[in-house]
């Protein structure tokens, strides 16, 4: 493990040694600088290269990663006992190009902000209060790989409306999508379209007045401040990888945050 | 140990012996303090049977260890401070071609401890019923005794449980009596995830189409966490949730209002399985 005096046995002075020695090829001393400048320029180029080529990697990052939907706020509803506000959403097969030029294939969420139908998933609530949710639905069903996510769970009296009809499940063979936020615990599946509806939404967005869908309405309350995120537990995004990826694995699309301020 | 001899008259002391002293009694004085004060605090705790002789495990790894870097960075340092160059001419030592004493001494040290470990691991994952890992669907060895089995069911993204002695109900949360065996049967429905009760020393991986088992006994009340320690996708840091352990009597209170809650989902569950593969044609590839 230790050799025994190793370290300090037969020292050679190589400064002394090397001192003596004359420039390899007969360089003189303006040669070597001509040489060292030469080394210089290199390192100098591979160095800005490495900068330049990281400087773009870092923008490249830096735009992905503030390139989130933005958020949009539920709409305060006036006369309520407790503080409500109010998230109006539609579920749909594609989203289309108007929304998503990158991917108009992709099933997604959308919000309804001032009378438009917005692509965010990204949702601003007040604490501890009422959010009343309203989803048009307008994809067919999928069904869920769990069908222990068919209960509805966390929702005011634990239920939800679907089309007019209250209910605490659905059939799991007919879920479409789930509304979950799994950190308050609320869980809502959604319905899908039967296939011999009439009229069916093929892209967004679809209207509610002339487009078969499913109406689904819940309540559910907020707590304290901070951020939740939502997703879908349908694997709805047929031709990916066991239908999880794509629009399921991208902020924006079946994925999101509830914002409680 | 040195074959030179120092000089008379101050020259060279004898580096290797003195290192050697050094050595020794920083070694001496570690050990007790690693084994004694340091081994009672090291995760993961003494929450359950697993996790207790994973503390014993870690305890051992870094007894085993203190000799091996006491040596590295007393030998760094004892270098620093008595063969530092001072000015002048750069010194190089001598080029040291074969030394059977030290090569040999090195090799059957590391030898010996590597060895050792294994032969400790294997012995401890043997006694220990997998020593909280997942142990497949046969594992070698069982505790004796009833088992309180429960199947953890991982998806993208969430923990779910089922209990195939309460009427095969499924629930979002954990919660385990405490002194009581229990035997978890660890699955997914879609990706490759990682079941850690980190409080109770359990990490058994969900693989979809396997019954992965492992077995821990809670010891104290308390409450745990839950992640998922595999990456598994956009929400993986997500699938994160806290488990309690309970006294007999809240355990049963617990698991019948869950029994009551999940009623409706109760009834259209598949009837219980060591596995729930989905189809092929539903993989979407």
């Amino acid at each position: 493990m230790f050799a025994p005096g190793l370290a300090l046995r037969g020292a050679v002075d190589v400064g002394s040694r090397r001192s003596g020695e004359a420039s390899p090829g007969g360089r003189n001393g303006t040669q070597g600088k001509g040489s060292m400048s030469a080394m210089a320029r290199k390192l100098a180029g591979v160095v800005a290269a490495v900068v330049l080529l990281g400087v773009l990697i870092g923008l490249y990052i830096s735009s992905w990663a503030v390139s989130a939907p933005r958020t949009i706020a539920a709409t305060p509803l006036a006369g309520a006992a407790t503080p409500t506000s109010s998230l109006t959403l539609q579920t749909v097969a594609a989203v289309g190009p108007a929304l998503s030029p990158n991917h108009p294939n992709w099933v997604s969420y959308l919000v309804r902000q001032n009378g438009r139908w917005v692509r965010s998933t990204i949702y601003s609530v007040p604490a501890n209060s009422l959010v009343h949710v309203t989803i048009y639905q307008f994809d067919g069903d999928s069904g869920l790989r769990n069908a222990f996510l068919s209960e509805v769970q966390g929702t005011v009296g634990a239920t939800e409306v679907i089309d007019g009809r209250a209910t605490d499940h659905i059939n799991p063979e007919e879920a479409s999508h789930t509304f979950v936020v799994p950190q308050m615990g609320v869980f809502v599946p959604l319905p899908g379209v039967p296939e011999e509806a009439k009229n069916p939404c093929e892209v967004a967005p679809c209207d509610p007045a002339t487009m078969a869908h499913r109406t689904i309405e819940f309540t559910f309350r907020t707590g304290r401040k901070g951020r939740y995120r939502w997703q879908c537990f349908v694997p709805c995004a047929a031709g990916t990888y066991f239908n999880f990826g794509g629009p399921m694995q991208t902020i924006g699309y079946m994925d999101g945050f509830i914002n409680v301020v | 140990m040195s074959s030179e001899a120092p000089p008379a008259g101050g020259g060279e002391p004898d580096h290797a012996r003195r290192f050697a002293t050094i050595w020794l009694v920083a070694t001496v004085l570690a050990l007790p303090l690693v084994i004694f004060v340091l081994g009672p605090i090291l995760p993961p705790g003494n929450g359950s049977d697993t996790a207790s002789g994973q503390v014993t495990d870690n305890t051992v790894l870094l007894a085993m260890a203190t000799p091996v870097l006491l040596l590295v960075v007393l030998y760094l340092l004892y270098a620093i401070v008595n063969f530092r160059q001072g000015a002048g001419g750069v010194l190089e030592g001598p080029a040291v071609r074969g030394h059977p004493q030290l090569q040999t001494s090195w090799i059957l040290i590391t030898a010996t401890l590597v060895l050792s470990l294994a032969v400790y691991g294997t012995v401890r994952l043997e006694t220990g019923y997998g020593a909280g890992s997942g142990s497949g669907p046969k594992p070698l060895t069982v505790p004796s005794g009833p088992k309180l089995p429960i199947q953890v069911i991982a998806q993208q993204w969430a923990f779910t449980y089922r209990f195939p002695t309460y009427g095969g109900v499924e629930t979002t949360h954990l919660e385990l009596p405490v002194g009581e065996e229990v035997e978890f049967h660890v699955t997914s429905l879609d990706v490759i995830h990682s079941f850690w009760a980190y409080q109770l020393g359990v990490k058994a991986d969900a693989n979809p189409g396997v019954d992965n088992i492992a077995f821990v006994k809670p010891t104290k009340i308390q409450t745990f966490e839950v992640h998922c320690s595999e990456l598994c996708g956009l929400w993986h840091g997500g699938m994160f949730d806290h488990g309690r352990v309970v006294s007999d009597a809240e355990f049963e209170g617990w698991i019948h209002e869950q029994q009551r809650i999940f009623a409706p989902a109760t009834r259209v569950l598949p009837p219980y399985a060591k596995t729930y593969l989905p189809e092929p044609t539903e993989r979407g590839h």
